[in-house]
């Protein structure tokens, strides 16, 4: 109960395998499953983690550079909502099953419950916050206000993600492929009609400001 | 001046509206899509810690010990609490007849906390959670409620399975009815246990100021949550502050607050620091509320001209393992929704091992709708008659269940059923349906379905503030949370339709025991027909007080005054104008302060809304795949208040009824372990993009209802799901012949039905 709390200082050496760990955060094949290149039997070999080790990392968040000490097992998610204020980004399973945390890894959507912190350096992240010029909406976050595209908006900025990624690689996409881009976020409120028009007026205003 | 308001006579109906009925974005969009709009789970503090919870693997376990010393090792806790904690042997009263304490001993369901603990990180949290050594002795347990009433049961609790003797209803002569009908149908029918699962999880953030609480959680009632809190941890209601200014969905299952809720502010109170307290996803499957899985019989008796004239419904429910309605209004369509002079309804609620439920958008209701409105399609079906027109034969225009038999204010049954239809095309529909069939595996269907909601009409307590500033510019302070329904949009409007300041000029405050008025929890429908009034009678407080004001500058009576896009006007004489930002009684007070009550509903009558839904779908008689191809929802719920939020709302039900229908089912397992083996949303698959149909159409019947309330608007939220798994029921049945009694109706259920259809031939139900 006494414990300092700075988690860099060496005060227990509970060690956990890279298994251990795995099974201990709940995620268990999930994550093995997004870290492919790690060979298949290789956890017996590997370094033993320590729990409170921290690491320095740089990442790149919104066009600025973070230097940040975190722990080899924090999520990205876990690092922009409570290390970095950036709770935009939001948390509806930390299992790779809502899509509330989608934020874009070099423009591409990705889960940032299932991206390490110490994974995503060297990458371009950007969040719903990144879309913003200044306090002006981005086209994207503008099409969601029009066409009253949430409920609740919890699940919002994840939607607003997918969207503006599929825009990016995909312009001008059909509806099927609008939809089946959509089908890895969530919405319990069930605004999926709304967010598929707001997904059509999004690419048209970008389109209209000159691409994307 | 509240005394005045009381008694004042109510404000006329409006008229033409400027604003109210508009497709208007909601006032707070912005901050919802660029991410600033900080909800409860976004709340941080420099020194805040992180709370976790563990929680009984069992379904039915005595606590035997708890060891919390490895867990008090671990690098960065700061605080490990179970029953043993003196601060933490309180008790929980779930019910009026049923308290059990925070950390009870015995754990009646899989999910029940055991011991909680406050670190540094979450990561340190959960490593030490997942370090407390709990020793359990497993007890029989008892997970399926069909076997709750058998002999030699497991007990869930010593006084017996049965959380009350069996509740019985019956007006007229059941057995007269049934010999006076031309047609009597009997079935059984069944709707799988539905997880609420929004996407916001459970939760919240306590902070204590010595004795004074604050908590920011995630809720649709931060009265309800003070209130609880004070009770439980037997503070002052002064000393606990609730905030909830956004929050993620809910659906019903944020109506009270949990058991985190008391944990969160012990871990707080303990290590004197901020504690941030939010579930994970899977404790959010077995502890935090469910729709009960219903078990019901109809046998229905019809004249040849579609009349019913008997009704005989039961349902056997559980709400888990405490008492927590698991029959609540499960028979109130099968009493309410149609004429009928003969009906008997009996609900058996009874225990069984598993996470109690909580209320779930229009609870009751979508299982009742299941099973009658399946049925009224079948009775349709054995008089050779239209299914709609058939309902259309049978419209009420009382609430038959009430005692008394009080007449609607209005009843929009009928004109949904009819514009629904019209809009749905519903004839050329079922006849190509009919005409697709017997060519290819690929068969088309429609089928339709109706409802009414038991409530949906608001009704007092609440109280409004409105305040107009000395430049014109208007504030709203109400305690109403905004659920994601668009209360706040809803009510901007309503001032802005009053004072003539625009939606978005208008400053909200809402939601906050601290700087906001009292509010019941948003929800069952009744917050727009609650609320709205007493922002509308506040909006007129503020404009006789201006008016009043702006007479003395233009030396006239008030009574011949009119406030116009910001300036005060003589009716008589337009040269006497005023701006309000010149008014120099407004100046010199600096702001006018009108407060507004709800008042009484009309005392002899019962306001409630109504839908109807029609939905066409192709099925694979080959693979089970059903592709819903189209949507329509008819609601009559009064007045439109926005065009654009109320579409939202219609989708958004249609789509929430579309997992009941089609993938939704808690899955226990009832003979090994009792344990919930789908806690996730791979397993528990809720509709995605995918699911919804490519044509979605909301038919707004806007028919103000002008004895209701005083803006004219009845609920909306919750009869837009009540007949969507219903509707598509009778969809499939149109399409392929086959009954689906039981929910859902998933690829691997519809193929075992089709083969056995196949194989018995001329069969059509599920045996």
């Amino acid at each position: 109960m006494k414990k300092k709390d700075t988690p860099d200082e060496d005060i227990t050496k509970r060690g956990l395998t890279r298994r251990q760990f795995l099974t201990t955060m709940g995620v268990g094949t999930a994550a093995v499953a997004v870290s492919g290149s790690r060979p298949g039997h290789a956890a017996e070999e590997e370094a033993v983690i320590k729990a409170g080790e921290m690491t320095r990392i740089t990442l790149n968040i919104n066009g600025r550079r973070h230097r940040l000490m975190v722990e080899p097992r924090w999520s990205l998610l876990f690092l922009l909502r409570e290390r970095l204020g950036l709770t935009g980004t939001k948390v509806g399973c930390e299992r790779g099953e809502c899509g509330a945390c989608t934020v874009l890894i070099n423009d591409v959507p990705r889960y940032a419950c299932l991206t390490l912190a110490v994974e995503a350096e060297g990458a371009r992240i950007t969040t719903v916050e990144g879309l913003m010029k200044g306090e002006e909406l981005g086209p994207v976050q503008q099409a969601f206000l029009e066409e009253d595209a949430f409920q609740c908006g919890y699940c919002t900025p994840g939607q607003i993600m997918t969207i503006e990624g599929l825009l990016r690689t995909k312009p001008d996409p059909a509806v099927d492929e609008i939809r089946t881009a959509m089908g890895g976020n969530l919405c319990r409120c069930g605004t999926y009609t709304h967010i598929l028009n707001a997904a059509k007026r999004a690419a048209a205003l970008k389109r209209k400001a000159g691409g994307a | 001046m509240s005394e005045e308001m009381r008694k004042s006579d109510p404000p006329r109906p409006w008229g033409t509206t400027t604003i109210i009925g508009k497709r208007i974005p909601r006032v707070d969009a912005y901050e919802r899509v660029s991410g600033s709009a900080v909800y409860p789970s976004d709340v941080t503090f420099p020194d805040m810690l992180y709370g976790a919870v563990l929680r009984c693997p069992w379904p039915n376990a005595r606590v035997v010990s708890v060891d919390t010393s490895d867990a008090e090792k671990v690098e960065g806790v700061y605080a490990v609490i179970s029953g043993r904690t003196p601060e933490a042997d309180i008790l929980w009263p779930y019910s009026k007849e049923i308290s059990m304490k925070l950390f009870d001993p015995v754990c009646r369901y899989e999910g029940e906390p055991v011991a909680a603990v406050a670190a540094a990180t979450p990561y340190q949290a959960w490593d030490a959670a997942l370090a407390v050594k709990a020793q359990y002795e497993r007890l029989p347990f008892l997970a399926d409620e069909r076997k709750a009433l058998d002999d030699g049961a497991p007990r869930v609790h010593e006084i017996g399975n049965r959380v009350t003797p069996i509740q019985t209803y019956e007006r007229g002569n059941i057995e007269r009815g049934f010999a006076e009908a031309d047609v009597v149908l009997e079935e059984t029918y069944r709707t799988e246990c539905e997880i609420h699962t929004p996407m916001e999880l459970h939760g919240c953030v306590a902070k204590w100021e010595r004795d004074r609480l604050t908590i920011w959680e995630s809720t649709q009632g931060v009265y309800a949550v003070q209130s609880k809190v004070a009770e439980v941890l037997g503070l002052p209601l002064s000393k606990v502050r609730v905030i909830g200014h956004y929050m993620g969905g809910a659906f019903g299952s944020k109506l009270q607050p949990g058991k985190y809720t008391i944990i969160a502010a012990l871990l707080a109170k303990i290590t004197a620091r901020p504690v941030k307290l939010f579930l994970t996803r899977e404790e959010t499957f077995l502890a935090v509320g469910n729709r009960p899985p219903a078990n019901m019989r109809i046998r229905a008796g019809v004249k040849r001209d579609g009349r019913l004239t008997a009704l005989h419904f039961s349902d056997l429910g559980t709400g888990g393992a405490y008492p927590a309605g698991g029959t609540a209004f499960v028979d109130w369509l099968a009493k309410d929704l149609y004429a009928c002079p003969n009906v008997k309804t009996e609900l058996s609620d009874v225990y069984i091992n598993a996470g109690p439920s909580r209320p779930f958008r229009a609870p009751g209701h979508p299982q009742g709708a299941w099973a009658l409105e399946q049925m009224m399609d079948a009775l349709a079906e054995a008089i050779k008659m239209d299914p709609v027109e058939m309902r259309l034969k049978n419209i009420p225009l009382h609430s038959q269940a009430r005692q008394g038999n009080p007449p609607y204010t209005t009843t929009g049954l009928r004109e949904c059923l009819v514009e629904g239809a019209k809009a749905f095309k519903w004839q050329e529909a079922r006849q190509r349906a009919k005409e697709s069939r017997h060519h290819s595996h690929l068969c088309r269907g429609v089928g339709a379905a109706s409802a009414l909601w038991v409530v949906g009409s608001g009704r007092p307590p609440s109280t409004v503030l409105v305040k107009l500033f000395a430049d014109g510019s208007a504030n709203l302070n109400m305690g109403a949370s905004d659920i994601g329904t668009g209360t706040k949009t809803v009510m901007a409007m309503v001032v802005a339709e009053e004072l003539g300041v625009k939606p978005e000029a208008i400053q909200i405050e809402n939601a906050d025991t601290g700087t906001t008025q009292y509010a019941t929890p948003s929800g069952g429908s009744k917050t727009v027909p609650t609320e709205a009034p007493a922002v509308r009678a506040a909006s007129l407080s503020v404009k006789e007080q201006l008016l009043a004001l702006a007479a003395q500058d233009l030396k006239t009576e008030a009574s011949a005054l009119a406030l116009r896009d910001g300036e005060i006007i003589s009716a008589a004489d337009s040269s006497k104008r005023i701006k309000i930002s010149d008014v120099t009684g407004l100046k010199e007070q600096g702001v006018l302060v009108g407060i507004g009550y709800r008042g009484p509903n009309p005392a002899d009558k019962i306001t409630c809304p109504f839908s109807a839904q029609f939905c066409e779908v192709e099925v694979d008689t080959k693979t089970g795949e059903v592709k819903i191809l189209r949507f329509l929802g008819t609601n009559e719920s009064g007045r439109v208040m926005d065009a654009l939020t109320y579409d939202n709302q219609v989708f958004g039900g249609i789509t929430m009824g579309i997992g009941l229908a089609m993938t939704e089912a808690r899955v226990l397992d009832v003979a090994q372990t009792g344990k919930m083996l789908n806690r996730n949303w791979h397993d528990y698959k809720i509709p995605t993009a995918l699911d919804v149909p490519p044509e979605m159409v909301s038919v707004p019947l806007n028919l103000p209802d002008a004895e209701a309330n005083t803006t004219g608007a009845k609920g909306l939220g919750e009869p837009v799901t009540i007949p969507t798994a219903a509707a598509v029921a009778n969809a499939i049945y149109n399409a392929t012949g086959v009954r689906v009694t039981t929910s859902c109706m998933t690829p691997v259920h519809l193929c075992e039905l089709f083969a056995r259809t196949k194989q018995t031939g001329k069969e059509k139900k599920e045996g």
